[in-house]
């Protein structure tokens, strides 16, 4: 028995890297730390302590909450196309159709005429991105690789073009007066407010950690299992008695909610919404953000979706020497080229998944991309 | 739904479809291309059309015209435009295969997964469009008017001009040229080879890395070819030019059959002609998202496009 405890114990150590390998104690000390920290960043006496890396421009608890809302996306993604290897070029629609739910049904712009608090839409909003997630899967899930990519960038476009053309989803007009979750301080003055962002990052904190959780747990689990088994060979899942399709279906259910919750929350905080904020660029944004990290690895992805969020933001307000225009301006510019840099010298990610980078180190004998 | 529109215009419709299909199809080339023997979305595609534009723009500024001169004589207009399509050639051609030196070979060398590829590509792409953008402060460019348009002749109530019909030539002639290049010489038999199996091709001695960039050099020319027909029909470019029209012009190459040269035609003019009738069925409103309609729609029962893959290999 012990025999058999020692060496699953060490081929977790291998798979799961020196990180697994500390103390338990040790890794529950440092995650609580991190925590502290990370609960503490809003505070304005607390965050200059992060010296150079504080946003000069925007408000650093506005860029925290950015960052927030975009490691939600990143993480839910990452089950899309880190754990179940489906390339999702359109994720972004998920993310518009869950701020579009709650614009629908608390706006007064809304054809609706509900006005709801922002709370019960939240879950309504989840369940409608799920379906609509099983929905765009059933359609298209027979399909694979690289067709699979271009019909879901095909979707988003299909959402993105929907809102910006028809007089229920209001285009360019959008959905004003998103209600803020309820709340108010001993002041009097409501919790969440318009101007300061903390309270929005503290509700958003909560959220990414519990999902962190579930991923964890899924990845895990039979379902996580079956997800990974579908990543790295389809046919030999199917022939092995996975019933792939169940599995991807889940695979895009699960990343849509995730991706919907991300909406939710998007859209109570800016109380505005319209179809400009759902181009195209942002999916591709995101998956650069899920790759960046190292796809499949939750440290990974939460690093990617906090980077590509916070660089744009971090050069705001830097001046460049000779012609003193903002490097805001050229933000797309020094992203591309880092995301190109950092892809060719680390293929696998930021933070690499260890089972995927030894999968990656045997796939040397296989076939790749123009082998 | 507006028949009445849709049957009225039908023919006018027809013709301008055609001719932006040509477009979509000359564009769709470099991605069919490069899928067929890398299996890769050339996501930089976009972006070597984009420089094929400024090129063709700038080398005509180079001889003084610009968006205000007046429509040079008729032989002059040959040689600018010849001028104009050797420059846009030779600058896609080169921006694709600085794209494969640079952002592919690389990870190809270190074996890199596929997702790897396609965000170096994204990262290129962004690159060279923004550097575009900011050289030109994000302004249109506007293009000299070197074809006065004229009508030729009239089908079905349609007027034919002279441009439409120039761009519909040129990309036939070079989509055969092309077709009869990949199917009868030295060199294409060389990338059928490697599209169909790369390690035994290198094995009878092909050149990989040659016949890579060389498909690199083929997908380039014909988008520096597409550069300029839409520098006419445009009258102008921008530095986000290549975006839409490349992720429409990849549509179109996997509606017709990714890495299938006739697919990429039957693609690109199919969402060419199809563009034109759901507007004038549905709106203009829903041109932008017919592609990806249609696109759903066929890939739902023809899982590999119309025509299927090809180039080589088959393959599930």
């Amino acid at each position: 028995m012990s025999v058999i405890a020692g060496a699953s114990q060490s081929a977790r150590r291998a798979v799961g890297g020196w990180w697994d390998g500390l103390p338990r104690g040790v890794r529950i000390v440092v995650g609580l730390a991190l925590l502290v920290v990370a609960y503490l960043a809003p505070f304005d006496w607390f965050y200059p302590l992060f010296g150079p890396f504080v946003t000069a421009e925007t408000d650093f608890p506005t860029t925290l909450f950015t960052m927030a809302y975009y490691v939600l996306l990143s993480l839910g993604l990452n089950v899309v196309v880190g754990l179940a290897g489906l390339l999702d070029l359109g994720y972004v629609g998920f993310f518009a159709i869950g701020a579009y739910t709650v614009g629908l049904l608390t706006s007064p712009d809304s054809d609706f005429h509900t006005k709801w608090p922002w709370i019960p839409t939240v879950p309504i909003a989840i369940a409608v991105v799920m379906v609509s997630g099983v929905i765009l899967g059933g359609v298209t899930l027979r399909l694979r690789g690289d067709y699979l990519a271009i019909v879901t960038l095909g979707f988003a476009e299909i959402i993105r073009a929907y809102a910006e053309s028809s007089t229920f989803l209001r285009g360019q007009f959008g959905f004003s007066s998103i209600p803020h979750p309820p709340g108010t301080l001993p002041s009097g003055k409501p919790l969440f407010g318009v101007i300061d962002a903390s309270p929005y990052y503290w509700l958003a904190l909560p959220l990414v950690i519990v999902v962190i959780f579930g991923i964890r747990n899924l990845e895990r689990s039979r379902v996580g299992r079956a997800w990974v088994a579908i990543r790295e060979d389809e046919d030999a899942a199917e022939a092995m008695g996975v019933p792939t399709f169940r599995f991807k279906l889940w695979a895009f259910a699960i990343g849509a909610a995730f991706g919907g919750l991300s909406g939710t929350l998007f859209a109570t905080q800016i109380g505005f919404i319209n179809s400009g904020n759902f181009a195209l660029f942002f999916s591709i944004l995101v998956l650069a953000g899920v790759v960046l990290g190292g796809s499949g690895n939750i440290p990974g992805v939460i690093l990617g979706g906090a980077f590509i969020a916070y660089i744009p933001e971090r050069l705001r307000g830097i001046k460049e020497p000779i012609t003193g225009t903002d490097l805001y301006e050229f933000r797309f510019l020094f992203f591309g080229l880092l995301l190109s840099l950092i892809m060719i010298f680390r293929p696998a990610g930021l933070i690499p998944s260890r089972r995927r980078k030894r999968e990656f180190a045997d796939r040397a004998k296989e076939v790749t991309v123009g082998e | 739904m507006n028949f009445t529109s849709f049957l009225h215009n039908f023919w006018d419709n027809t013709v301008s479809g055609l001719s932006q299909g040509s477009i979509y199809a000359l564009f769709a080339l470099g991605y069919t291309l490069v899928y067929g023997v890398l299996r890769l979305i050339n996501f930089a595609h976009s972006e070597v059309f984009m420089i094929g534009t400024f090129a063709a723009i700038y080398a005509w500024r180079g001889f003084g015209l610009d968006q205000d001169s007046s429509t040079p004589a008729f032989g002059l207009v040959v040689v600018y435009l010849l001028v104009g399509l050797l420059a846009a050639m030779a600058a896609s051609a080169t921006t694709a295969v600085v794209i494969e030196r640079v952002a592919y070979r690389p990870l190809r060398r270190r074996n890199a997964p596929t997702l790897a590829f396609l965000i170096t590509a994204i990262g290129a792409s962004v690159v060279l469009s923004e550097a575009v953008g900011v050289w030109t402060r994000r302004k249109p460019v506007g293009a000299p008017p070197l074809v006065r348009q004229k009508v030729v002749f009239h089908i079905g109530g349609a007027a034919v001009t002279n441009l439409t019909i120039g761009i519909l030539v040129l990309a036939l002639v070079l989509m055969v040229a092309l077709d009869q290049f990949i199917n009868h010489s030295r060199l294409g038999r060389g990338i059928r080879a490697v599209a169909m199996d790369p390690n035994t091709a290198a094995l009878m001695g092909v050149n990989k890395d040659r016949v890579i960039a060389l498909v690199f050099v083929l997908g380039g020319l014909m988008a520096g070819a597409a550069a300029v027909m839409y520098n006419l029909k445009i009258t102008g470019t921008h530095f986000f030019a290549g975006f839409d029209l490349g992720i429409k012009s990849f549509a179109a190459a996997v509606l017709g059959g990714i890495g299938n040269l006739r697919g990429a035609l039957l693609g690109g003019l199919l969402l060419g002609v199809l563009e034109p009738y759901t507007s004038s069925l549905l709106g203009t409103q829903w041109t932008s998202i017919v592609a990806f309609v249609v696109l759903v729609a066929i890939l739902v029962f023809r899982p590999t496009g119309i025509l299927g893959e090809s180039l080589g290999r088959t393959r599930a």
